[in-house]
């Protein structure tokens, strides 16, 4: 939702970045509020995948230029851990399984990772229990997964599903869905995004990247962007994704050049 | 290799200190005389000479192995210490009588000795360099008939019972650094359990290596009576020097029948620094006979430490229906190497055999699985399980398995899985992203990948396990 005078959540001006030497974004701008719904849009190759892991922090990625701002803070001069525990949440495109290690201990070591930064005392494993059980009940997953190793033999719904438990429990401020969407049936598709309008409110804002508008049925956006070539060529409102889905990028590469 | 995942410091080898204390040190270098002075020095009934001669020449006769997946210089058995004991007074009685300072380093380590302190559940046998300095719980186990004494004074105190068992798992020329072992090990622990007796306590043995250039060269020979059952534990450390230093040791342990040895190590030997100067050439031989019917014997071993580990801790299943297991976590880091194993002979029906070894390998190290599993002609429906994981961390570390399946008759059944994974930039983004340290990501990964073997080990063990692979770990990725 759009809220007038709402606080700034996340500035990014003119970000460049490169991944081993090549550049992949080219001055990059963008401004999130509290309250809103930003929907990322553009071809494969365009830089959205690049554009979520400078924000979260990924080692691989050097930026080059310009700057992230996240309530007020720096970012890029910190490192990821502590981005995520101030509030930045990437739900991972592909979440990795981790063998041996129970989801419940994965999840409890994650949350109180938070709680430390905020300056809350940490929950033991009874309290936390309760807490996460409470949560399985927004993303409609059985508490059986709990008990499994992280992502172990888990199928793309459930990952995907597991991703936005850690988001409710973790309660970012700013949420990264990475192609979310990717290799997921209607119906999880439906309860992963049911998960996440539960979570969306007027204090925190959603960074949705997206190959396709299927998503923003789901997810409604209060603003599409499109990116190409590093970084963002057109911004609009929701419309904006059903045109994309009906005309493809082409016509937006050529409305950007002669906006120029 | 990528911009972060690389080899930091290791956390300090915090074992590393010298305790300065009179030492009765034999000249350097190996010969007849030397294997005399040695008997002689402790003492030993002819037998015992004997014993030690025998396989002194046969070793003469054998060669250092070369088919383990490891590199170093050669070693020149002339230029190595083979005895040195601490000065005491005499014979001690009691732990009072005990050399302080000795009592000090073991309290450093973190294995209390005197009276008040003692682990309050574990019988503790300390050895120092050649020697056993001190047992406790020895009354205590006594009246339950429990023999728990150092090797020196089994010989005296219960020389048939030596001479009975004293080679005969491990033959005196079994292998090159066995054969050297018998002709000049000084002493270890000795444990017999009685008929239909279960071991009240852990029965545990440290060992410590002070001397620079010594080698250390201790025997453990467990016998376990029908219906009996003990579990021994097993802890050693070294001072840090740049040169390395030998040990090799021999274990023996038999099972009579329905009954049952649970051997666990913890190894932390020293092992050189992060170039890969000094460390301990850990050249082990360590086997167990099951010759009773449904008799068992499991070792679990966590092997941390030694620049180099030549171990193989296998089971010969004699008795019918017995059962062997192995359970290893086997980590090596810098430039260390390891070639580990088991070897699990099925001769008895219905044998059954459990391999479980987990590899580590981070830094530049060497990391291999060693394992025969032989099912004899006679080893009818006998069955053998192996899981063989390894992980790296990083690019630069190697982790390789060498399986041997041998299968003489057709009702057994052999089954292997293996698997490789790995600790990267992604994992750790992973974790990172949720707010958990790069630290505590490798330690919950590694206590994850290690949780089946852990599980196997004592209370105390375990959580001393996961601790110190945590921190050799420290660092490794960052």
């Amino acid at each position: 939702m759009i809220i007038e005078n709402s606080e700034v959540i996340l500035s990014v001006r003119n970000l460049q970045a490169e991944v081993e030497g090549v550049q992949i974004l080219k001055g990059l701008n963008l401004e999130v509020k509290a309250g809103e719904v930003h929907a990322i849009m553009g071809p494969n190759g365009s830089g959205k995948s690049t554009f979520s892991k400078v924000l979260a922090g990924h080692p691989d990625y050097t930026v080059t230029a310009g700057e992230i701002i996240f309530q007020g803070q720096d970012l890029i001069a910190i490192p990821p851990e502590e981005r995520a525990r101030s509030g930045v949440f990437l739900a991972f495109q592909y979440p990795l399984e981790i063998p041996g290690v129970s989801n419940l201990d994965f999840l409890r070591v994650a949350y109180n990772s938070r709680r430390k930064h905020q300056g809350l005392e940490e929950l033991d494993a009874f309290d936390f229990d309760e807490l996460v059980r409470e949560k399985l009940e927004i993303v409609k997953m059985d508490a059986a997964f709990l008990s499994r190793s992280v992502n172990e033999g888990f199928s793309g719904g459930e990952k995907k599903r597991n991703e936005i438990l850690q988001m409710a429990l973790l309660e970012p401020k700013l949420a990264i869905l990475d192609e979310t969407d990717s290799g997921l049936d209607i119906d999880a598709l439906q309860s992963v995004a049911g998960g996440v309008n539960q979570l969306s409110n007027e204090s925190n804002a959603l960074l949705v990247i997206t190959h396709y508008q299927r998503l923003l049925n789901y997810i409604v956006p209060d603003y599409i962007h499109v990116m190409e070539s590093g970084e963002i060529i057109v911004s609009g409102p929701k419309e904006l994704a059903l045109e994309l889905e009906e005309r493809g990028y082409d016509w937006v590469r050529e409305e950007a050049q002669v906006g120029v | 290799m990528s911009a972060t995942v690389k080899t930091l410091v290791n956390q300090p080898y915090k074992y590393g200190f010298v305790t300065n204390i009179e030492a009765d040190t034999i000249p350097r270098g190996l010969n007849e005389d030397v294997i005399r002075l040695i008997s002689h020095k402790k003492n030993e009934p002819a037998f015992m000479l004997e014993f030690r001669l025998k396989a002194y020449r046969q070793w003469l006769k054998m060669a250092e192995p070369t088919w383990p997946n490891v590199n170093y210089p050669a070693i020149n058995y002339q230029d190595i210490i083979y005895y040195s004991a601490p000065k005491q007074k005499a014979k001690k009685n009691s732990l009072e009588e005990v050399d302080p300072t000795l009592l000090e380093t073991f309290e450093k380590l973190g294995i209390p000795l005197s009276e008040q302190k003692r682990l309050s559940n574990v019988a503790v046998d300390a050895i120092f360099d050649s020697v056993s300095v001190a047992t406790t719980f020895k009354e205590k186990l006594a009246k339950e008939g429990i023999i728990f004494c150092s090797f020196s004074e089994a010989v005296h105190e219960h020389p048939e019972l030596i001479k009975k068992y004293l080679g005969s798992v491990v033959p005196v020329g079994d292998n090159f650094f066995a054969a050297l072992n018998a002709a000049v090990f000084s002493d270890g622990s000795f444990v017999y359990i009685p008929k239909n007796t279960k071991c009240p306590m852990d029965l545990s043995t440290y060992f410590r290596i002070n001397t620079g250039d010594s080698g250390q060269f201790e025997r453990t020979l467990i016998v376990a009576e029908e219906g009996s059952s003990v579990t021994y534990l097993e802890g050693c450390t070294a001072p840090m020097f740049d040169t390395n230093q030998l040990h090799a040791a021999v274990v023996e342990l038999v099972a009579l029948d329905n009954a049952e040895i649970k051997y666990s190590t913890v190894q932390n030997w020293y092992a050189g620094d992060e170039n890969g100067k000094g460390g301990i050439y850990n050249f082990v031989t360590k086997r167990g006979l099951c010759q009773g019917v449904n008799s068992k014997i499991s070792w679990t071993q966590v092997e941390t430490g030694s620049a180099i580990t030549w171990k193989y801790p296998s089971c010969v299943l004699v008795g019918d229906n017995s059962v062997g297991e192995f359970y290893s976590v086997a980590l090596t880091n810098h430039m260390q190497q390891a070639d580990t194993g088991t070897k699990m002979v099925h001769i008895g029906k219905n044998t059954r055999s459990t391999i479980i070894s987990k590899g580590i390998s981070a830094g530049r190290s060497k990391n291999s699985y060693r394992g025969l599993v032989k099912m004899g002609a006679k080893a009818k429906g006998a069955r053998n399980y192996s899981q063989c994981d390894s992980m790296l961390i990083g690019d630069r570390a190697q982790a390789n398995t060498f399986p041997y399946i041998q299968v003489q008759n057709n009702s057994a059944k052999v089954e292997h899985e293996a698997s490789t994974s790995k600790i990267g930039e992604d994992q750790l983004f992973f974790f990172a992203q949720r707010g958990i340290s790069a630290e505590d990501a490798i330690s919950m990964t590694i206590s994850g990948f290690c949780k089946d073997v852990f599980n196997k080990l004592p209370m105390e063990f375990a959580v001393e396990a996961d601790r110190l692979l945590s921190l050799k770990l420290e660092g490794t990725v960052g």
